[in-house]
C-alpha cells in the first residue's frame, strides 16, 4: 500500500466509438477509415443550414447494454444538450450531447487491484453524444500554413463513462481501461482495433493537493504513461515546496510527456441548454428489454469451474474476447484432455511471442494450436521443442510462408523426443562426462551445480530432444555407476 | 411522370423576391403548375438560400426541405426566394441585407415581417400562394399588414426539416395565401411527419374548408383589445367577430394572464436558440469565405462582424448572454416556465371555448423606417407570439381596413386543431365576401 501522504487519485472519463452502423444523427456509414476524407458526409453530419439530427436508436440500444453491465440506472427519461463552441472541427458550433439528464447515472466496474482481488470503481455516470469531426494540419499546428478538416467522424456515437476518482495508481487506470474494453468487445458495441476508437481524460492528483485533467490520451498504455508522467512531475513539484496549480494538461504521446494547456480553453463557457430538435429520450420498457451476453466475469468464473483454468490464467483468457474465443474453441474436441495445457500455452506463451512479434492473433487458427498441444500432451516433444514449434508456426503466418502443421514441424526438424532407452542419450551422457571430467569430479565434490552443467551438455548434444525429467534420471544413475 | 415548366417573369416593384426562378419546371400532381414562392430561410436543392444575410451569399443547398420536396411533389413550380429580416429577425422585412420589401397596399409601408416577402409576392398578385415561417408572428403579422391569409401550423404539424433554424422550438413552416382555400389546400400538400424532424407528429392534414361553424364558442382575451391595442385596429376586429356571431357562433370573454411575459419569455428563447444555430455560420464551409491567413477565430471573428446584420448580431450577443453560466437558470429555464404557463392559460381557456380570436397586430402596417426602436418593434409582437411559445395553431385572415390598409382578424385554436380555425376563417371569408 503506497503511503498515505503520497496516495494518488485517479479518475477516468472515457469516450468510446460505438459500432453502429450509421452514425448517431443521420444514416451515413461509420466505417470511414479506408475512404477520402469527406466522403462519408450529408447535410446532417455536415452541419449544413436547416438540416436536423434524428436519433440512431441501435445506438441508444448500445450505450443501455454498456449501461447495464456495467451496473448503472439507466434514467428512464433523459435528454440531449447542446455543448456551444466554437472549433473548425465541429460544423454546429455545438456538440449535441448530454449534459444534466444524461443516460445513466452509478454503476461500478470490477478490477483487479494492485494488491490482489477485486476492487470495484464507482462510475458517476454514462451520456451518448456525437463525435466531432477531425483536423489535419499542414505542418505543425503553430507554424503550418493551414489545416484542412474532414467530417468523416463528424456524427461517430460516442459514449462518455465517467468514473469516480477511485483508481489509485496509473496501474489500476491501465486494469480499468483493459476492462472496460473487454467488457465493451464482450457486449458487441465497441471495437478496439479502429483507430481513435477510444480516447480517455484522465483526473490525477496526490491526497491534498489540487487535481490536473490531463486530456487527449489515445490509447491504452498511454494512459499508463501519462499518468506516470504526472505522478512524477506532480510529486517533485511537492517535494520541492511548490504548489500544483489546477489545470488542463495535454499528452503528448510522441514525446510521452504532458504539456500545460493554454489556460484560454479553460475559460469555455459551453452555454448548455435542451436540444430542441431532439424529444426527450424515454426508454423505460426499452431497458427492461434488453439482455446481456455473458461478460468478463463470469466467462471467468466459468472458465475455472468448467475448464479448471487457474484464477490467473482464466483472467488473462477472458480479458480479451478474442482470446476467450480462441480459447474454447482450442479446447472445444476435448475440453478436459486439453484444458489445462491449452491454457497455460495460451496464457503463458502464445501471448508473449506474439507481443514479442507485436502480432495480432487472428492469423493463428485454433485447429492448428489444438493439434500443438495435443503434440505436447502425447509427450512426444519436449515444451522446449514445443516453444520452437510455436515460434516456426507464428513465423509463417506472420510471413505469409506455407503453413505446416505442428507435427509436419516436429518431423522436418526432427524434434522428436528421444526414447530414454535408445543408445543415443546414452552415448550423448558418456561423451558429456568423458569432456567433462572436471564436472565429474566436482559432482563427487557435492557441487550441485556440476549436475545442471552436465544436463545442459547433453540438451546440446540431444539439441533438445530428451525429455528433462528422463535426462536427469539417467544422468544421475551414469553419475554414480562411474562412482563404483 | 412528365416534367413541364411554367414561364414566370413577375413584376417585382415590391422587391419581394430576392431570386426568381423564370422557368420552374413542375409534374402532375394537387398543385401541377401552381407558381409558388417560399421564403429565402427555406432550403431549395440547386437555389441559392440566403435567408436575406450576406453570411450566407452564395449558399446553394444540395438538398430540398421536407417541405419543398413535398410541394414539388405535389406538381408546384417554385417561383422563387422571397425577401425577408435576416434570419427571420424583425416584424418589418427591413431587416434584409438586400434592401426592404414594400407593402403593395402602400409602398411608403412596410410589409410586415418577417415573411414580408411571400406576402407581398401574393398581395402583390404575383403568385396565388407562398410558403412562409412563423415564428413569433412571422407568417400572421405580413399576412395582417398585406391584406392575405397566413397560418401558424401546430407546432410539429410540418416538418421543419430544411428550415434554417432561427428558434428550432417556436417556429414552423406555415402557408400564405390569398385565400382561406390557398392556404389549406397548401398546408394538405406540407403538413405530416417527417422522420427527418424529430418533433413532427403524425398529424396529416386532409381537410376540405366548410363554412358552418354554427354553435362554436369563441374566447375573447381582455388582452387582445387592451392597452397597446390601436382602438381604429380592435375595432375593425370587434366587427369582425359580430359577423362570426351572426353565423351563429357565441362569444366568451377571456383572459390569459400570462401574457405580461409572453414578450420577455419569447425574446429570451429565441435569442438563446438563435445565438446557438447562427454559430455555425463562419465562413468555413460556405457564404463568403473567412481569411485562411489569419488563426481560426480571428477568421471568424471578422466574418461574422462583417457578414451580420444589426439586429442579428444583437440577437446573437443577447441570447449568448442569456446562456452564459449562472444565467441559464435566470433566463433560459424561466422562459420555459412561462412557456408552461401560457400553455396551461390556453388549456384552461380551451376547456369553455372552441377558438379564440382577436387582432393578429395591434396596428396598422407601419411606416418604413417608424420602428427604429428595437424595443416598440419587438412590442408589435406581443398579439402574435402567445401562439407560438404554446405550440398552438393561429391564423390570420384579412377582416377590413383601418385608415386604408387591411387588418388581420387573429383566430387560435386547441394543439392539433389546425382545421378549426381554418374553417372560422373560411366561415368569415365566404360571409364577407
Amino acid at each position: 500500500m503506497a503511503d498515505a501522504e503520497d496516495q494518488v487519485i485517479v479518475g477516468l472519463e472515457v469516450h468510446c466509438q460505438l459500432d453502429t452502423k450509421s452514425k448517431l444523427f443521420c444514416g451515413c456509414d461509420t466505417d470511414y477509415r479506408s475512404d477520402g476524407p469527406n466522403t462519408h458526409v450529408c447535410p446532417i453530419c455536415l452541419g449544413l443550414p436547416g438540416a436536423m439530427p434524428s436519433l440512431n436508436k441501435k445506438a441508444i440500444e448500445y450505450a443501455m447494454r454498456v449501461a447495464k453491465a456495467l451496473n448503472c440506472t439507466v434514467i428512464h427519461e433523459s435528454e440531449f444538450s447542446r455543448k456551444n463552441y466554437f472549433y473548425p472541427d465541429l460544423d454546429k458550433a455545438y456538440q449535441i450531447t448530454q449534459y444534466d439528464k444524461p443516460l445513466a447515472e452509478g454503476g461500478y466496474l470490477e478490477i483487479e487491484s494492485d494488491e490482489g482481488g477485486e476492487r470495484k470503481i464507482r462510475l458517476t455516470r454514462i451520456h451518448v453524444e456525437e463525435d466531432p469531426g477531425r483536423l489535419v494540419h499542414m505542418g505543425n499546428v503553430e507554424r503550418g500554413k493551414y489545416s484542412l478538416v474532414d467530417y468523416n467522424r463528424a456524427g461517430i456515437p460516442l459514449i462518455e463513462i465517467v468514473s469516480e476518482p477511485d483508481m489509485r495508481s496509473p496501474k489500476e487506470a491501465r486494469k480499468f481501461l483493459n476492462k472496460l474494453r473487454a467488457t465493451l468487445e464482450y457486449l458487441s458495441v465497441f471495437d478496439s482495433e479502429k483507430e481513435g476508437s477510444l480516447r480517455v481524460d484522465a483526473n490525477i492528483s496526490i491526497k491534498g493537493n489540487e487535481r490536473v485533467e490531463v486530456k487527449n490520451i489515445t490509447s491504452y498504455k498511454g494512459v499508463e504513461k501519462a499518468l506516470l508522467f504526472e505522478v512524477t512531475r506532480q510529486k517533485n513539484l511537492i517535494r520541492r515546496g511548490q504548489r500544483i496549480e489546477r489545470e488542463t494538461r495535454h499528452y503528448l504521446e510522441a514525446r510521452g510527456v504532458t504539456q500545460s494547456a493554454r489556460s484560454k480553453e479553460m475559460e469555455n463557457d459551453y452555454r448548455y441548454f435542451p436540444e430542441p430538435d431532439l424529444r426527450p429520450l424515454r426508454v423505460k420498457s426499452w431497458v427492461e428489454g434488453i439482455v446481456l451476453p455473458e461478460l468478463p466475469d463470469a466467462r471467468r468464473e466459468r472458465f475455472i469451474a468448467e475448464y479448471g483454468c487457474s484464477l490467473n490464467h482464466a483472467r488473462t483468457l477472458t480479458g480479451e474476447l478474442k482470446l476467450a474465443n480462441f480459447f474454447e474453441k482450442v479446447v472445444a474436441s476435448d475440453p478436459k484432455g486439453l484444458s489445462p495445457l491449452a491454457a497455460t500455452w495460451i496464457a503463458d506463451t502464445l501471448i508473449g511471442e506474439l507481443n514479442y512479434r507485436d502480432m495480432d492473433l487472428d492469423p493463428v487458427d485454433p485447429e492448428s494450436f489444438t493439434e500443438l498441444v495435443r503434440v505436447l500432451k502425447a509427450g512426444t516433444i519436449t515444451d522446449k521443442s514445443g516453444v520452437d514449434v510455436l515460434r516456426v508456426m507464428l513465423d509463417q503466418r506472420l510471413k505469409n510462408e506455407t503453413r505446416e502443421t505442428p507435427a509436419g514441424i516436429v518431423a522436418r526438424l526432427n524434434l522428436a523426443k528421444t526414447d530414454g532407452d535408445t543408445g543415443a542419450i546414452t552415448a550423448a551422457i558418456e561423451e558429456a562426462i568423458n569432456e567433462n571430467l572436471k564436472a565429474l569430479e566436482d559432482y563427487r565434490a557435492g557441487k550441485g551445480g556440476a549436475l545442471n552443467f552436465l544436463v545442459g551438455q547433453v540438451m546440446k548434444k540431444t539439441r533438445g530432444k530428451a525429455d528433462p525429467a528422463e535426462l536427469n534420471r539417467m544422468l544421475t544413475d551414469a553419475l554414480k555407476k562411474r562412482e563404483a | 411522370m412528365a416534367e413541364r415548366s411554367i414561364l414566370f417573369e413577375p413584376d417585382d416593384k415590391y422587391n419581394a423576391f430576392l431570386r426568381v426562378c423564370n422557368k420552374p419546371s413542375y409534374t402532375e400532381g394537387k398543385l401541377a403548375g401552381v407558381a409558388v414562392a417560399v421564403k429565402d430561410n427555406i432550403s431549395t436543392r440547386g437555389i441559392e438560400t440566403t435567408c436575406a444575410s450576406r453570411i450566407l451569399k452564395g449558399y446553394v443547398p444540395p438538398y430540398d426541405a421536407r417541405a419543398v420536396e413535398l410541394l414539388r411533389n405535389a406538381g408546384a413550380a417554385i417561383a422563387g426566394k422571397t425577401n425577408m429580416d435576416e434570419f427571420g429577425m424583425g416584424t418589418t422585412t427591413e431587416n434584409s441585407a438586400f434592401g426592404p420589401t414594400l407593402n403593395p397596399c402602400d409602398t411608403g409601408r412596410v410589409p410586415g415581417g418577417s415573411s414580408g416577402g411571400s406576402a407581398a409576392a401574393i398581395a402583390g398578385g404575383m403568385v396565388q400562394m407562398a410558403l412562409g415561417t412563423d415564428t413569433g408572428g412571422s407568417i400572421r403579422c405580413p399576412a395582417a399588414f398585406c391584406g392575405i391569409v397566413g397560418l401558424k401550423p401546430s407546432y410539429g404539424r410540418v416538418s421543419r426539416y430544411g428550415l434554417i433554424a432561427y428558434a428550432n422550438s417556436l417556429e414552423q413552416i406555415g402557408p400564405m395565401g390569398k385565400s382561406v382555400s390557398d392556404v389549406s389546400t397548401l398546408m394538405e400538400v406540407i403538413a405530416g411527419h417527417d422522420r427527418h424532424d424529430s418533433t413532427t407528429h403524425d398529424r396529416p392534414y386532409t381537410h376540405t374548408p366548410h363554412a358552418d361553424i354554427k354553435g362554436l364558442k369563441i374566447g375573447i382575451p381582455q388582452e387582445y383589445f387592451g392597452e397597446g391595442v390601436d382602438p381604429a385596429v380592435a375595432d375593425v376586429v370587434k366587427k369582425a367577430i359580430g359577423r362570426l356571431e351572426e353565423l351563429g357562433t357565441t362569444t366568451v370573454p377571456c383572459n390569459i394572464p400570462s401574457m405580461k411575459y409572453a414578450l420577455a419569455a419569447y425574446y429570451v428563447t429565441c435569442t438563446c436558440e438563435a445565438s446557438s444555430n447562427l454559430a455555425r455560420f463562419d465562413g468555413v464551409r460556405y457564404g463568403p469565405a473567412a481569411d485562411t491567413k489569419r488563426s481560426w477565430h480571428e477568421a471568424y471573428q471578422e466574418v461574422r462582424s462583417a457578414a451580420f446584420g444589426t439586429e442579428v448580431r444583437r440577437r446573437i450577443m443577447l441570447g449568448t448572454f442569456a446562456l452564459s453560466s449562472g444565467y441559464y437558470g435566470k433566463y433560459y429555464a424561466k422562459a420555459q416556465v412561462t412557456r408552461e404557463n401560457i400553455k396551461a392559460d390556453f388549456n384552461r381557456i380551451f376547456k369553455d371555448v372552441d377558438v379564440i380570436a382577436g387582432p393578429t397586430m395591434p396596428t396598422i402596417a407601419f411606416k418604413m423606417k417608424e420602428k427604429s426602436d428595437p424595443l416598440s418593434m419587438y412590442l408589435a409582437d406581443i398579439l402574435t407570439v402567445p401562439a407560438n411559445l404554446a405550440g398552438i395553431p393561429a391564423i390570420s385572415v384579412p377582416c377590413g381596413k383601418s385608415e386604408g390598409m387591411p387588418v388581420g382578424l387573429q383566430i387560435m385554436g386547441r394543439m392539433f386543431e389546425d382545421e378549426r380555425i381554418v374553417d372560422v376563417a373560411y366561415a368569415y371569408e365566404q360571409a364577407v365576401n
